[in-house]
Parts: C-alpha cells; sequence; structure tokens
C-alpha cells in the first residue's frame, strides 16, 4: 500500500515559458494566428492596409509647399517624376487662414481667437469639475456676454446692459415675491429683462457709448466663414437651445395636456424633418415670416434656425436625463414641501443635467458637423469656400487637398470631444455605483 | 394647497385663478394656448403682409404646370412636358430608394462591424475601430462629397471599354460594367424575344396595366411581376404550413423530420416555372454611340450618396451593436454553455435576442437620420425630393413657401412612418414583463 | 443700431429694420453701403481672392454703382449666394442688387418682380466635348451624357433643344462649375453645357486647354445682368445708368487713366454731361454731380473692366464678340447720355 514511488519528491526547476507563447511572438499568435481562419484574416487585412497606404502615401509625399498655382504645383511634381501626380499643398499655404477665419479682418483675428480659448476656460468647471475651482463659473456667466461681443464688437455697455437683464429680472423677483406672490414674481421676472432687452438696451448702450466710447470695431457676420463660422453657428446654437430644450424637456414632462402637446409637437416636426429643409427656410422663408421691414443677415438667420434645430435634439437628452433619475428624487422634492420650479431648480435639474452631458456633448458633435450643411445655401463655411478658392484661376481643379484638410479639422475636433464624452460618461458610471 | 373647506362657486375671486391649484394649471394652459395661436397669427399675418408686399400669391395651381426639365435617375416614366407635381413625385420615390437601400447596407455593414470590433483578431478589432472613427467624425456632406470624386476619379470611362484593345473589360461574364458614369448591371426583363426579335408565341408574357390614366401618378404594373410574386409568396406560404407540421411532430415525438427540401422546392419550383412561362431574361448592357445602352443603370450620384450614407451610419450602427451586445451580461454566455450550447448558437439563441431589444429603438433613430441625410443628394445631384420639389421646381417657379413647406411636410410624413413602424416591431420584441 | 449686432439674435424682431423699404438709396445712403449679391465663386466674375477682396467682372459692376452712389468703391458689402438662394436674397431685401450672371428673362422681370438694369454681357449656352471624342455638331450627341449646372436657366434649354431635335441624352446635374469640371475632365460625362463664357473660362484653367473643343451650337440667348427689386424705380435708374455710364464711357474713349484731364472740361458736350462738368444729370438721379466720374474710376471703362477681368489677356481670354461696342459690330449700345 506504501509504493508511492511514482509520486516526484522534489520540485523541478521553474521554466521559461516556450517562445511561442510569451513576448512578441506568443502576442502575434494569440492576437493575429490564433487559428486558420484568423490568419487568413490577418493576412487579408495586412494586404488591405498596404494598398491603401501604397495608394496614398506617395501623394502624400510631395514637397509642393511653396507654389504659388496649381500649374506651379504640377511642374513640381513634373520635376520629382511622379507618375500618378501628387498633392498641391500651396493652396493650404495660401488659403489655411482663410478656411479657419473666412473673411474675418485681419488685424482682428486676435478676438476670434480669444473668444475660443476663453470657450474652454469657460467649460472648464462644467466638464472637468474636479480640476477647476468653482469660482470659475463666475468666468463662465460673463463669457456668456462677453464672447458676442469680442466676435460682432460694438460697445462694451451692450454686454453689460445685456447681462444687467437676468439681475434686473431678480431684484424684480425678490421685491415683488411679497407683494404678488411666486408664481407672479416669476413671471415678472421673466418679462422684465426680455422688455428691458427689447427696448432699452439698444438706446441706451448708444447713449452711453456717445457719453464713454468705449467698444470694439463691429465686426459684421456677413464676414464670418470658415471653421469660425463652423464653431461659432454651433457654439452659439448650442448654448441658447440648452435653454429652450430644458423649457421643451419639462414641458414635455408636464402634466399639463396643452403644453405637453405643444413641446411634443414642436420636437417631433423638427426631429422629423431634415436640416437642411430648415436652412432653406433660413435662406428663403424666414424674412417673410418675420414682420414687414426686419432684415436679419443670413447668418443670424441661419443660427436661429440651428438653434430651433439643436433645441429639440437637446430636449430629448434632457428628458433621458430626466427619466434617468431614480422616481425618490421627485418624492424627497415634494416630501420636502418644495414647489415645481423649486424642486427643478436645486434638486431636479441639477442632477438631470449633469447625467445628460455626454448626451449633449454627443448633440453638440452631431451639430457642429452638421453646420457644413450652410454650404448648400452659399454660405462660405469651409465646404462653401473650396469652391470659391476653386473659382480663382490658380487654383481651378484642386480638390483632394481641401477636401482633406477640412475633413482633417473636422476629425480632429469631433475625436477629441468624441473621447472626452466617454471618459465622462464612464465616470459618471463610476459615480453612481 | 387650499382647503376642502372653502366653498365652491359663489365666492370665485379672479385671483383665484393664479393662486387656486384646481384653476392654475387651467389657467397656465389657456395662456399658453393664447400664447401659441398669437404666435401663429402673428407670423400668418407677416407672411400675408410680407406676400403682399412682394407682389405674390400662394397657391398650387403650379405643380400642373409642365416642369421642363429633365430627371435622369426616374423610377416611373417622365419627360419635360410633365407636370411639377410627377417630377416631384419622381424626386419622392429616389428619396425612397436611397433611403431603404442606406438603411439595408447600413444594417449588414453596421452589424458586421460592430460584431468585428469584438473580434479577438487584434488587427481586424483595430481597423474596425478606426472606420468607425473615421467615419463618425467627419461630416456625412465630405463623405458624399468624398465617394463622389473617388468614383469619377477612380473607375474608367465608358470610352475605356471600346475598341480592339480596350483598357477596361466588363466583368462577370461581360454581364456587369464598371464606369464613372456608374454601374451598368443587367437588368431582368419579360417577355422573351425570338433572333429575329419577334415575341415568342407562348412565352411573350402579359404586358402592363396602365394604372390612373394620363394623370401625374400614373403608373404601370407588370402583369408578369405580379404572377411570379405571387407564386413565390404562395410557395412562402405552403413552406411555412410544412414547418409548422414538423414542429407539432417535434413536439409530439421529439424527433424533427427533415424538411429544409421540401421548402426549398415548393418555393423555388413554382417560381421558377412561373419566369420560364413568362419569359424571364437578363437584359445585358451593351456599349451603344456614348454609352452603354440595355441593362440597368446604377448612377454615380446614387451609388455615391448610398454608399457614403450606409457608411456613415453603419459607424453608428457598429457602436449600437457593440454596444448591446456588451450590454448582456457574462453570465448568459456562461449559463448557455453550461447548458452545452454551441458557441455560434449561443450567439443566435441567447446573446442576439437579448441584444435585439437595446439594439432596435437607437437603430430606429439611427434609420431616421439616414433618411434624413439623403436630402444631402444635392451635392452630388441626384434628383431625390429636395432636387426636384424644392431644389429645380422652387428655382424655376418662385414659390419658396409652397415648395419648401410641402418638402417638409413629406419628410416629416417618411418620419412619422418610418418610427411609427418601428416601434411597433419594438413593441412586439419588447421583454414581456409580468 | 450697429452696437447691438447680436441683440438682433436674442430679440426676433424690432432692432434691425429697414432694409426691404421702397427708397433703396436712401437705405444705401443711411447704411453707407451697398449690398451686393455676387456669385460665390465663378472664374472671372466674380471670387474672393487670399486677402479675402472680392474681384471680378459682375463685382465690378457693384463697384462702380457703390462708387456712383456712395463715392466709394470699396464700401460694398458682398453677400455670396447660389443659384437657388439669389432670388430670394434680392426679394426679400437682403441684397440691394444682385449683379451674379442672371439670365434676363420674362419670368424673372414680371413674375418674380425684379427689374433687370441692363445687359453687362451676352452670352449664350454651348457644349464643350474632348477632340477625341470626334463630335463636330452638337446634333451629334444623340444619346450622350450632358453635365449641366442644376438651379439655372441652362437646364430648360437643354431639356428643349434636345426635344426639338428629337434626340436623346443623360442629364447629369451638378451643382457647382467646379464639379462639372472635374466631372467632365474624368470623363463621367461626354459633354459640359453651360454659359459659352463659362466654358471658355473651364477650359483655359485645363492642364491641356487645346485637346477641348466648343461646339459651334450657341442653343441659347443669355443676356447677363444686374437686377434690382420692382417697384423702387429710381433705384433701378440709377443702377441701369451707371451701367450706361461704363458703356458710353469705352465708347467716348474715357479712361481710367485720361479722366482727371477730361473732367477739366472737353469740347464734346456728351463726355461733359458724363462726367458731371455739364448739366445737372447727378442731381436728376439724386446723386452728386461727378457720379459718373467716380463710378468709371472705380474700376475703368466697360472695355477696361472687361479686359482686366475676363479679356484676352487673361487665362479665359474671352473675345468681344457680341460684347463689343455697337460701333465695333457687337450689341453694346448705351443710350444717349442727354
Amino acid at each position: 500500500m506504501a509504493d508511492y514511488s511514482y509520486v516526484r519528491e522534489d520540485m523541478l526547476p521553474e521554466r521559461e515559458p516556450p517562445v511561442s507563447e510569451v513576448g512578441i511572438i506568443g502576442w502575434l499568435r494569440e492576437n493575429l494566428f490564433s487559428g486558420w481562419f484568423n490568419s487568413i484574416l490577418t493576412i487579408l487585412s495586412l494586404m488591405f492596409i498596404y494598398m491603401i497606404l501604397a495608394a496614398i502615401v506617395p501623394w502624400l509625399w510631395t514637397p509642393t509647399w511653396g507654389a504659388g498655382s496649381l500649374s506651379e504645383c504640377r511642374e513640381i511634381i513634373a520635376d520629382l517624376g511622379k507618375q500618378h501626380g501628387g498633392a498641391c499643398y500651396g493652396v493650404i499655404t495660401e488659403r489655411w487662414q482663410q478656411l479657419l477665419f473666412g473673411f474675418y479682418p485681419d488685424e482682428l483675428r486676435w478676438r476670434p481667437i480669444l473668444t475660443f480659448l476663453g470657450l474652454f476656460v469657460a467649460l472648464g468647471p462644467v466638464l472637468f469639475s474636479d480640476v477647476f475651482p468653482r469660482k470659475v463659473l463666475w468666468f463662465t456667466g460673463a463669457y456668456l456676454f462677453l464672447a458676442p461681443w469680442l466676435m460682432w464688437g460694438g460697445a462694451i455697455w451692450t454686454p453689460l446692459l445685456v447681462a444687467a437683464g437676468p439681475a434686473l429680472g431678480y431684484l424684480a423677483y425678490r421685491f415683488l415675491y411679497g407683494v404678488i406672490g411666486n408664481l407672479g414674481a416669476v413671471i415678472v421676472a421673466v418679462l422684465v429683462p426680455i422688455l428691458f432687452w427689447l427696448f432699452l438696451v439698444g438706446p441706451i448702450s448708444s447713449g452711453l457709448f456717445s457719453v464713454i466710447p468705449l467698444g470694439l470695431e463691429v465686426v459684421e457676420s456677413r464676414l464670418f466663414g470658415g471653421f469660425m463660422l463652423s464653431v461659432w453657428i454651433g457654439v452659439v446654437a448650442i448654448a441658447i437651445s440648452l435653454v429652450l430644450g430644458v423649457v421643451l424637456a419639462l414641458g414635455r414632462q408636464s402634466d399639463l395636456l396643452i403644453v405637453k402637446y405643444l413641446s411634443v409637437g414642436f420636437i417631433e416636426f423638427i426631429r422629423g424633418v431634415p436640416l437642411i429643409t430648415l436652412l432653406f427656410v433660413a435662406s428663403t422663408l424666414l424674412n417673410i415670416f418675420m414682420p414687414p421691414g426686419t432684415n436679419f443677415d443670413i447668418i443670424l438667420r441661419v443660427m436661429i434656425m440651428a438653434t430651433l434645430f439643436a433645441s429639440a435634439y437637446i430636449a430629448e437628452v434632457v428628458r433621458g436625463g430626466l427619466a434617468a433619475l431614480p422616481r425618490g428624487q421627485y418624492e424627497a422634492a415634494d416630501a420636502l414641501g418644495l414647489d415645481y420650479w423649486k424642486a427643478q431648480r436645486l434638486i431636479i435639474l441639477p442632477q438631470a443635467l449633469k447625467i445628460s452631458i455626454p448626451g449633449i456633448v454627443s448633440t453638440f458633435i452631431g451639430l457642429f458637423k452638421d453646420t457644413t450643411l450652410v454650404s448648400i445655401i452659399g454660405l462660405l463655411d469651409p465646404i462653401g469656400l473650396t469652391g470659391s478658392i476653386r473659382a480663382d484661376a490658380n487654383w481651378n481643379g484642386i480638390v483632394w487637398e481641401l477636401y482633406g484638410f477640412i475633413a482633417l479639422l473636422f476629425f480632429l475636433s469631433c475625436f477629441a470631444m468624441s473621447r472626452y464624452s466617454m471618459w465622462l460618461e464612464k465616470k459618471l458610471r463610476k459615480d453612481h455605483h | 394647497m387650499t382647503t376642502a373647506t372653502e366653498p365652491e362657486g359663489g365666492s370665485f375671486r379672479p385671483s383665484m385663478l393664479i393662486y387656486d391649484s384646481r384653476y392654475r394649471s387651467a389657467t397656465i394652459q389657456i395662456v399658453a394656448l393664447i400664447g401659441f395661436l398669437l404666435l401663429i397669427g402673428w407670423l400668418v399675418s407677416n407672411t400675408v403682409q410680407n406676400l403682399a408686399d412682394l407682389g405674390k400669391s400662394v397657391g398650387f395651381g403650379f405643380l400642373g404646370e409642365p416642369a421642363g426639365y429633365d430627371i435622369n435617375q426616374r423610377l416611373l416614366d417622365y419627360d419635360s412636358r410633365d407636370s411639377h407635381a410627377r417630377a416631384g413625385l419622381m424626386g419622392l420615390l429616389n428619396t425612397l430608394l436611397v433611403a431603404v437601400m442606406g438603411c439595408i447596407m447600413a444594417t449588414i455593414v453596421g452589424v458586421i462591424v460592430g460584431v468585428l470590433r469584438l473580434s479577438n483578431n487584434w488587427l481586424i478589432a483595430r481597423i474596425m475601430t478606426v472606420y468607425v472613427e473615421m467615419f463618425r467624425n467627419v461630416p456625412v456632406l465630405l463623405w458624399i462629397v468624398f465617394s463622389m470624386a473617388i468614383l469619377i476619379e477612380t473607375l474608367p470611362a465608358p470610352s475605356a471599354y471600346r475598341g480592339e484593345d480596350p483598357a477596361a473589360s466588363m466583368l462577370l461574364g461581360g454581364n456587369v460594367a464598371l464606369t464613372n458614369r456608374g454601374f451598368y448591371v443587367p437588368e431582368p426583363l419579360f417577355g422573351r424575344m425570338d433572333e429575329e426579335g419577334n415575341p415568342l408565341s407562348w412565352r411573350q408574357g402579359l404586358g402592363d396595366v396602365h394604372l390612373f390614366g394620363d394623370a401625374w401618378l400614373r403608373f404601370d404594373v407588370s402583369l408578369e411581376l405580379i404572377v411570379v410574386l405571387s407564386t413565390l409568396i404562395a410557395g412562402i406560404l405552403v413552406s411555412g404550413l410544412i414547418r409548422k407540421r414538423a414542429d407539432r411532430i417535434q413536439n409530439r415525438t421529439g424527433l424533427r423530420p427533415r424538411t429544409w427540401y421540401w421548402r426549398a422546392a415548393v418555393i423555388l419550383l413554382p417560381t421558377i416555372i412561373a419566369l420560364w412561362l413568362m419569359g424571364f431574361y437578363l437584359g445585358k448592357p451593351e456599349l451603344r454611340g456614348f454609352n452603354f445602352a440595355g441593362g440597368t443603370h446604377m448612377r454615380n450620384s446614387f451609388i455615391a450618396l448610398w454608399l457614403a450614407l450606409s457608411l456613415y451610419t453603419a459607424a453608428f450602427v457598429a457602436e449600437i451593436v457593440r454596444g448591446g451586445i456588451l450590454a448582456i451580461s457574462g453570465g448568459q454566455t456562461e449559463a448557455a454553455a453550461a447548458l452545452g450550447i454551441r458557441p455560434r448558437r449561443i450567439m443566435s439563441l441567447v446573446i442576439l435576442p437579448q441584444a435585439l431589444r437595446v439594439i432596435i429603438p437607437p437603430l430606429i433613430s439611427q434609420y431616421l437620420n439616414l433618411t434624413k441625410n439623403s436630402s444631402l443628394a444635392i451635392a452630388v445631384g441626384y434628383m431625390d425630393l429636395t432636387g426636384t420639389l424644392m431644389g429645380i421646381t422652387l428655382n424655376q417657379t418662385g414659390r419658396e413657401l409652397e415648395a419648401v413647406m410641402m418638402t417638409m411636410l413629406i419628410y416629416l410624413l417618411i418620419s412619422l412612418a418610418i418610427s411609427g413602424a418601428m416601434n411597433i416591431y419594438n413593441n412586439s420584441v419588447k421583454l414581456k414583463e409580468r | 443700431m450697429k452696437t447691438s449686432v447680436f441683440l438682433g439674435a436674442l430679440t426676433a424682431a424690432g432692432m434691425m429694420a429697414g432694409a426691404a423699404s421702397a427708397a433703396t438709396l436712401d437705405d444705401v445712403q443711411a447704411r453707407g453701403s451697398l449690398k451686393c449679391g455676387a456669385n460665390s465663386g465663378l472664374t472671372g466674375f466674380a471670387a474672393p481672392d487670399a486677402n479675402g477682396r472680392w474681384e471680378g467682372f459682375d463685382v465690378a459692376v457693384c463697384r462702380a454703382v457703390a462708387a456712383a452712389v456712395l463715392g466709394d468703391p470699396e464700401a460694398v458689402e458682398f453677400v455670396p449666394t447660389t443659384p437657388k438662394t439669389r432670388f430670394t436674397a434680392l426679394a426679400s431685401g437682403e441684397v440691394d442688387i444682385l449683379s451674379r450672371n442672371t439670365t434676363w428673362t420674362l419670368t424673372r422681370d414680371v413674375d418674380l418682380k425684379f427689374t433687370f438694369a441692363g445687359v453687362n454681357y451676352y452670352d449664350g449656352q454651348g457644349f464643350i466635348v474632348p477632340k477625341a471624342l470626334g463630335v463636330s455638331s452638337a446634333k451629334e450627341l444623340d444619346g450622350a451624357t450632358v453635365c449641366i449646372q442644376t438651379g439655372t436657366t441652362t437646364e430648360l434649354n437643354l431639356a428643349d433643344f434636345f426635344r426639338t431635335n428629337n434626340i436623346s441624352y443623360e442629364p447629369v446635374p451638378i451643382e457647382t462649375n467646379a464639379e462639372a469640371q472635374q466631372q467632365y475632365l474624368a470623363g463621367a460625362c461626354d459633354t459640359y453645357t453651360t454659359d459659352a463664357s463659362g466654358l471658355a473660362a473651364t477650359r483655359a484653367s485645363f492642364e491641356t486647354p487645346t485637346d477641348h473643343a466648343i461646339l459651334p451650337e450657341i442653343i441659347s440667348k443669355e443676356p447677363l445682368g444686374p437686377l434690382v427689386r420692382h417697384g423702387d424705380d429710381e433705384w433701378a435708374d440709377i443702377v441701369r445708368w451707371t451701367l450706361n455710364a461704363l458703356i458710353a464711357a469705352e465708347e467716348f474713349g474715357i479712361t481710367s487713366t485720361n479722366i482727371e484731364e477730361l473732367s477739366n472740361g472737353t469740347d464734346n458736350p456728351e463726355i461733359n454731361r458724363i462726367l458731371g462738368t455739364e448739366g445737372t444729370m447727378g442731381e436728376m438721379l439724386g446723386l452728386e454731380a461727378d457720379w459718373a466720374m467716380k463710378a468709371i474710376m472705380a474700376n475703368g471703362n466697360y472695355g477696361e473692366i472687361f479686359e482686366k477681368n475676363i479679356g484676352e489677356s487673361t487665362p479665359i481670354g474671352l473675345a468681344r464678340g457680341l460684347n463689343a461696342q455697337w460701333k465695333d459690330g457687337g450689341l453694346l449700345y448705351a443710350p444717349p447720355f442727354r
């Protein structure tokens, strides 16, 4: 019974794993050649990648940055002895500023750049709430009024007075709260800034300007163009549509039937039609809908329609956020005796908006990409500008270089934003648990 | 909250409209409604005033006038003397065609890419990631323009097929020609002719039925096609009966009889006989004059739009599919494996049916997006609804208000129809909770 | 109201009232600039250069009008328009004048409620084909694939031409000239049809222009000219006579170089009347006495504008042809300044 002779008594020395299982070879085996099917797939994909690169790289690798026209490019390429042609980068060297800034005056280009940089600081506390101190939120508030002023210029008094509107509304609310009660005070607090903006800001601003002429040179929106135009339309539309979208989302969730159906009707209508038809409304019909004599320029009209468009999508995102909140939050707000507006303002919306941020970023990416559609109604966004550039006798016939440059710009910005959105989503999911 | 002791009626004061929660919601709603009606009224009165100032009137009479322009891709017969209404109909059909084809292709590509992104082949997964990121982060308009440019620049012109020693040759046994004007593929035809071009006496087909006479809605229905299709549908129904019988036998005895050959036979045989009787044949494209003649011409503009839209949408579909599969917890796979189900079957019987519930709702909105994005057809000159009704017709007649409003309405109806149909389907696969 | 440009977006109506009223001249003068609807890009006729300054044959008309009305040829705001948006832009008052290779037709004049101020270029629709195709007449194009720019009169002319000649074709509608050029060069269409001036401009930019021929058939009349809204005759008069002044200046030999000298007075009373040293024509139009002088000084006379932008010395290389003075056998015929 005691014959355990087949049992090993001393341990074998540790051995290195076989070469085929570790290191590069092991990795290759596991990830690329783990079976005949996978091996075929790998080889096919390698061939595919090689074909694409072989077609593109020689074309890309063409030192034509200094060429002043397409024919010069062709000469340079012929000198290089390339048979299948090459890229002509001269057009980018000459026109990149136009593609970025449109017709914004040269000496004033620091303004859109500053606005763009300011955007990051202003968004900091919202997007990266743990890095930025909360005090930066004051800058975010100020930015809302400063950014349009920087872009369009005009008297410094205008943004200040516009910013004073909400303050006046708040004062009216505090003052009237005791006199006519909450709802009345809210209504007055909403009406006061609107009336103030409509009828008083213009005259007071020009009055002040004639006394103390502080301001920036006016840049009209028809000079906006290129990539800047896409960004600006996207930013303005999303900023305003956040407000509209929240109102619409609350309207859609509301128990008040008429309010609910008006919101649903608006949202479904906007979401049911292509953006291009709304842009056609902007370019051909919006002036007909306005009182006789009103005349917005086309970029403002496009911004209005883009805002309406975005607000329907934001409303759906916010609705998703509202629906995702646990029922208990609503009940807790009720239990505290908060009325509807207080509950929304203090409990529901802060949480719902926070979980909606990834959705809002996606909506922004979508809208930002869709701004290229304005080229179809004749605005000179990057794609629209390609037409104008190709109408220049020097660059007639250029296609890939311009489209490639624009695609690269869009890719970099959208890719960065979508990565951020994914990171945030992951973070929110972690916070939740 | 008002107290219940307060008497109804009698002591009603106007301020109660605001402060009494019984009346407040009604008050707010009525105010909202009045505000809305005022807004509409304001817009309409502005419009009327402005149109009067411009000396224009609103009317749809222009739809009956001759359009005057030609449309290259027309699914029904049309020429430049037909009315604007018919031109618009051609555009609508083209929109629907590219939308339907796009949705099918986007689904196929999207599902493949979505599954391959989860592949354990590192290279494949990376390539698919690059594809998804590239397409998602560049505007679809650029992709449409890109695909058009690629088709134009890389494929041979029809003239390359000409001559003794042509630079290009037709594919698939001389049946398909890929040119930079589009793809020419064989077209299915009925009523075969003999060598001299006379119809064969007993296989000449049945001809067409003309509906709606000369009206703008007129269209021809091929009787042969109806016969073939109804044979096919009847075959599928019979095959369904055979399957049910097999199910019954399996439930009773536990053994499933082999029926696939019966089922294939009842579908295929009668259809083939019907096709033969109707004189079915394929019309091949042939180089004649400047272009290929005969066959079906899938134009560049259509292919570019179709490819760009479906590849762009497929990138989003792939993410949806991937998310759907990842959303099914690993426990499901393990449980299925523990039951002894084979890996392929785990995917088709356990994972996919559950993933579908997660996938379908966002998929619907992608289909909607694709349909709406098809309006970018004008960028490549595909004559869809925006190209005809909101494009040339608008431009030639100057009827902006009517044309744009009609176009929006039609798109809205299409969108509502898609979301309606998909919602019905969605409800049918929804988790039945107790 | 410039100070509150962005308020317009915030506050909807009310703030930026004013352009579409009847007295365009007053509006332009009050604004201090002329709003001009231009092509967003057509070689030689209108395109922004690298610095964003608009140049071209159609652009020059707007600059001349701005010089006549405001005394400054740079006081022009160019609004790029597409074939589809151009008429709405003009009708809604977004632009004061549309100078964008637009064909004068009855419908546009009467039904769309515009007034054409004259013709600055007599054009006609033609076809360009590769010489390798071996086609010498448009009537041999049976079954051909034809690229057309959509949203213009050309597609109607094309449909009519092929219909009346009872031959078939395959239209390929295209949004811009640049895309048409790309498709044509790649052989995706056998021929490209647009205004003959556009064809010449397009051909000029080819790598080997000599491989392509413009067919002899001109299948339509395309008088292109600037247009304004119906119902403001004073404004239409100003545009019409500014154009006439440019044409007459060439006829009488007034150029941008000798205009200073001529403005001191000459023996020819008509030149004196044009340059405002005699008579009260400026006052009649509601402008300064030297309005026409400023208009001519802006870019030179009609002939100089033609030569600088699209003439034979430019890559486009258009011959004067129909656009020569009536004395030289062309159609340019300015009514008398009397």
